[in-house]
This record gives C-alpha cells, structure tokens and sequence, in this order.
C-alpha cells in the first residue's frame, strides 16, 4: 500500500531498511543468544543521523516527527526489535527534556543525544509502580542547591549503558500524584548505580536494568520542568512514544509475514509447496490484513500527534494496543506456517515471537490501554452533553 | 589534501543474467550499484579526509543515468562529483576510459587519486594504473593498508601472492585498493539530502581538451571480439580410493611428471 510518503521519508525509510538488512540481520541471532548490547548497530546509526531525526534543528538534529520515527522503528523491527527498542527507548528517554526541558537544559543535552553521542533512558517504574505510576517511592530531597535521590528503578531500558536518565520521582508525598516531579540524571552522578541485568523472554539485545539512588545528589538545574509536574511529565511522553511501541509492533509483524511467505513459497508438502493450500492462504491472507490495518492506524496517529493535537492520548493508546495486538498473532501465526521449522531457532520466527511479547506488555499494557480509551471516551461523552 | 576516486557504475552481479545469443551482460532492467571494490575507495579517502583535512572528489565516466553512483557518493561524504559524459566517449577501452578519467583529473587536480583494485563487470584492474601513467605519477596497486599519510607521502602495505611488500609513494600517487582496507560506511541521512540536490558537473572531450582519436572507441586499440563463458579445462585427472591410496597416486604421478 501506498502511504504517499514524502521524498525525505522515502529516505528515511530507505536507510533505515538499509541498516536493518545489513548490519541487523547478520548479527540479530547472536545478539539474542548471547544477551549482548547492540553497540556497533548504535555506532552506525549514530554516524547516519538517526539520533537526531526528531530532535530540532536548533539542537543539532533534523527536525522530523513522530511519523518519521515511526518510520525509522517499524524498518528496523522488522529485522530485530531488540535493537529497535534500544532505539525506541532513547527517544523515550528523551522525549522529557524535549517536551518539557528549558532552552539550557536542551541546548546542553539535545547535541550529544542527536549525534548519537550518548543514549538516553527513561526510569518511571518500580517494584511497586508499573501499570499504577503512583505507588513510586523514590523521593527526591532538596538540599541546598541539589535534590538528592533514594530509591530504586525496575526494568530500565538502556540502563547501564546510557548515559543520561530521565527519572521520575516524588518531591512531596502529601501531594499524591502532583508531589512527583522529573530530573535529568547522568551516568556518572556518586550515588547513582547499577543493580541487577535482567533475564528475559525477548529483546534479549536490549538491556534491561536496574537504577539505585543511594543519597545521589543532582543539581537543582536538572529538575524538569517544575516541582510536581513529574507525572504529567511522564504521561506526555508516553503519549509521544506509545506510537512508536505500535510502529515496532508493525514491524516485526511485516517480518514474520514476509518469512512466512518466503517459506510457504519453499516447503514442499503433498507434492506441492505449502503455500498452495487454502488453510496457509487463509492464514496468510489474514495476517496481511491485519497488519495492513495496523499500519494504517499507526501513521495515522502519528500524524495527528504530528499536526500539533492536544488530545493525542486516546489515539496513541489505540495505535499501540491494535498493533502490538496484531504483532502477537501474526508471529505466532508465522510460526504455525512454518511448522517445526518456525519453532527452531534456525529460522528468525521463533525470536520475533517471543520479541513480540514485550508489546503488549511495556509502555502501559494493553489492558490498561484499554482503560485509557475507555476513560477517553467517558471523558468525550460527557462533554458533548 | 585533495583527494580524488574514481568509480564506476556496474550492474548488480546478484542480479545479473547474460545473453547466451551474444555472450554479453543483458544490462536492461538489472540495477547498478557502485563498484564494490570502488566503495572501499570511497571511504579511504573519506577517512583519509576526516584525519588530514581537506576535500574529496569523484569521477566516473558513464551514460547519464551513472549520476545515481556519483549522488550515492555525496550521501557518503563526497564534497564534489565529475561526470564525463558524451557519446564521443562510447565504446572506450581501459586505455580510452583511463586517457578521459586523467584528463579530468589533470583538470580539477588531485594530490591523491584512490581507485578500487578493478571493476566486478569487467575485471581488468588496468585502469587504474593507466592513469596513473597518464598522469606521469607513481602507482601502488592492491592496498590493504595504509599505514601513514601525510600531504607530501603516502606508506602503504600492498597485497602481493606471497605476502605483502610496505611502499612509500610521494604524491601526487594513485593507489588502487582491496576490500581487506576498510569497511565501507553507509550513508547519512544529511548526505542524502545533500546527494539530491548536488551539482553534478558535467565534461564532455571538448572541456577536457582532449582529440576525439583518443577517447572512445577511436581511443580504444582493443576491441571485444567474441564474449564467451571459458569451458572446463582439459588435463585434469581425479584419484580414488582411500585417502592414503589417493596420496600415493598423486605422488608417484608428480614424481613421473618430474614435478617431484
């Protein structure tokens, strides 16, 4: 299908599937295997303007959207979504300064992070704050001219190998959900450290970390935005990012189809190649569909974060919940179609299934995606009365 | 320092099919990329750029649509692009197309000329030495390394079948590189952007002053008679029998042949 992309889209695409096919696909089964960070991928990346495609002009980068990064993530989740969501997460990362950083906040970050210099990580949830942001515990102190920090972050993407982090945490508990606020944090900040590298299903390419506070003292100059605008903070870029989670869900659904496909093509069964049979036609069929609406629903959201729209929540949850939805079956199905094949490790189906998983599960699950369109709707309904 | 590559479009051996009638490349509808060997050429020279300073060319001698390989190489990083087009130049041997690529390069200067080892189509590796000689400056072909550069010397180490020799060159030199040198980078999304808009400068045999009997066809003193895929060679004998036994016959037989 055709989505009349521009000239330059067309390019960012192009370069993208480039990366993908040359520097992803040989190395994604040992990255898998072996859980090894994705540098050399990143170092390339970096050298091919990729960090800076939505950071603006002014700071070094080249001024595009939400739909062209977009783009860029569902070309590269095609091949590995380990590698996509460690360049996801950096827009994650940095989506706080950007949105809500002041001019010297951005001019002394953005630079580094379009040029790919150092990689960026987001730290919201906890051992007791996932899906419910407002059970965070780690607080924030003012001391002087410095916050000092204490707690502990879960399951921070990039964490260890980023070099900056936005973090979320509270500055006044009395306040509830308006006592937390955001701080830029960097790497080598004393009190800031590294607790454990988790183990998981997919994504093994991307890291996944621990963040420890342990009386860690940030200067006043890295608070974002102001005292307890912490969770509007973290809301707002999830609204930009969620796209982004439905663009990786686009993504590495394309590649399994397009594997599917080839094998289908391949396999010979009952004298002919399996992809003559209705029940694979079906399958196939079905999954091109689905992936088809899915991307439609993910550029079109996009775009609409794109022309400027406050209201981009219900939209993006949407997006991200129909094609990450999308992405689970359409692999699982691929690897139906392949049958024994599909489930060794020989073929790439196997790892795009289990990559699949995190979709539905990370930046907000789709259950409580579900919720947040929902409560969007109710909100919608009373308002027209 | 100012360095000049110079390229060639070719088809993509991956795709490419031949006329069994003619025994030629069937060209129509195959896509062409950058020589591969000519991309480690590229990004020689662009490294060479980003250490001493300087700017980067490149040349490459083809029909209108070999623009496509001179805009690849601005989305790598090339400062400036030279096309030498013209039917005059049609039908050019390696000493015709090596006499036009000298020409303008004598026109544009260059301290240092990069070239890939040879053309994956035509696999001659004779153009790059020859305009070398055109250009009456000293040559080294088949480089791995280049082990230092200044904008007076160039030390390289140079592939030979039995090792590798280390050559000293003044510049101006040219040198035609392998694969083994570097690893081609891709290319940026600014130099893409850049690569579109670029100004592909255009010469033609008349802005390069250059008779009409020596490029071209008229230039060419060979000439392809007779395409042909090479049939298996004749002589060969194969041992059976157990790896030992195999070993004993092929001993006795170069003992017999002398060869032992």
């Amino acid at each position: 299908m055709d989505y009349f992309l521009s000239e330059e889209q067309l390019m960012i695409k192009e370069l993208c599937a480039q990366i993908a096919q040359e520097k992803v696909v040989p190395v994604r089964a040992e990255l898998d295997e072996k859980e090894e960070f994705p540098w050399e991928i990143m170092k390339v990346m970096a050298g091919s303007d990729l960090f800076g495609l939505f950071i603006p002009e002014e700071y070094g980068g080249l001024g595009k959207g939400s739909f062209e990064l977009a783009i860029a993530v569902e070309e590269l989740s095609k091949a590995c979504v380990g590698v996509s969501t460690t360049y996801a997460a950096n827009a994650l990362g940095t989506y706080p300064i950007l949105l809500f950083g002041t001019d010297e906040q951005k001019k002394k970050y953005l630079p580094d992070i379009a040029a790919g210099k150092r990689l960026v990580a987001f730290g919201l949830t906890e051992a007791n704050a996932g899906s419910d942001a407002g059970g965070i515990q780690t607080t924030a102190r003012l001391e002087g001219d410095h916050y000092v920090i204490n707690g502990t972050k879960q399951w921070i993407t990039n964490g260890g190998e980023a070099e900056i982090y936005t973090v979320v945490a509270i500055t006044d508990r009395s306040k509830g959900a308006r006592g937390a606020s955001a701080f830029i944090v960097e790497k080598d900040t004393p009190g800031f450290s590294f607790g454990k590298k988790e183990k998981k299903m997919g994504i093994r390419a991307s890291a996944t970390r621990e963040l420890v506070f342990e009386d860690c003292r940030v200067p006043k100059e890295n608070l974002i935005s102001r005292e307890g605008m912490g969770f509007l903070v973290a809301m707002k870029t999830l609204d930009s990012s969620r796209v982004g989670v439905g663009a990786q869900g686009v993504g590495v659904a394309q590649g399994a189809l397009d594997e599917a496909v080839k094998f289908a093509r391949q396999r010979v069964q009952f004298g002919h190649p399996v992809i003559g049979f209705q029940a694979i036609q079906h399958m196939i069929a079905d999954m091109a569909t689905e992936i088809e609406a899915a991307r439609a629903l993910v550029y079109a959201a996009a775009r609409y974060a794109d022309s400027g729209a406050k209201d981009v929540t219900k939209v993006s949850s949407m997006a991200k919940l129909f094609a990450t939805d999308v992405a689970m079956r359409v692999t699982t199905n691929a690897v139906q179609v392949m049958g024994g094949s599909g489930y060794m490790r020989e073929y790439p189906v196997e790892k795009m299934m289990r990559d699949a998983k995190i979709l539905q599960i990370y930046e907000g699950t789709n259950q409580i995606q579900r919720n947040v369109i929902a409560q969007n709707i109710i909100k919608e309904a009373a308002k027209a009365k | 320092m100012r360095i000049a590559v110079c390229i060639k479009q070719v088809p993509d051996t991956a795709e490419v099919r031949i006329n069994r009638e003619t025994g030629t490349l069937v060209r129509e509808g195959v896509p062409s990329i950058i020589n591969p060997y000519d991309t480690h050429a590229i990004e020689a020279a662009l490294s060479l750029k980003e250490k001493l300073g300087g700017t980067v060319c490149t040349v490459t001698m083809g029909p209108p649509q070999a623009e496509a390989s001179l805009r690849e190489a601005v989305s790598l990083g090339v400062d400036e692009v030279f096309l030498v087009t013209g039917r005059e130049f049609a039908g050019a041997d390696t000493l015709a197309t090596a006499c036009a690529l000298s020409g303008v390069i004598k026109k544009i200067g260059a301290d240092l000329i990069i070239c890939g080892k040879q053309a994956i189509d035509g696999d001659t590796a004779q153009v790059g030495p020859e305009v070398a000689e055109f250009l009456d400056i000293p040559h080294v072909s088949y480089v791995k390394k280049i082990i230092e550069a200044t904008p007076e010397s160039i030390r390289v180490e140079r592939m030979m079948d039995d090792g590798s020799d280390i050559v000293e060159a003044s510049l101006p030199a040219l040198i035609t590189v392998v694969r083994e040198l570097n690893t081609p980078r891709l290319p940026s999304l600014k130099g893409k952007m850049n690569a579109k808009k670029a100004e592909i400068k255009k010469m033609g045999a008349a802005e390069l002053g250059l008779p009409l009997e020596v490029v071209g066809f008229n230039g060419s003193p060979t000439q392809v008679k007779k395409i042909f895929t090479p049939g298996p060679r004749g002589g060969r004998k194969k041992f059976e029998g157990s790896l030992e036994e195999q070993i004993d016959a092929l001993v006795n037989e170069l003992v017999e042949k002398k060869c032992l």
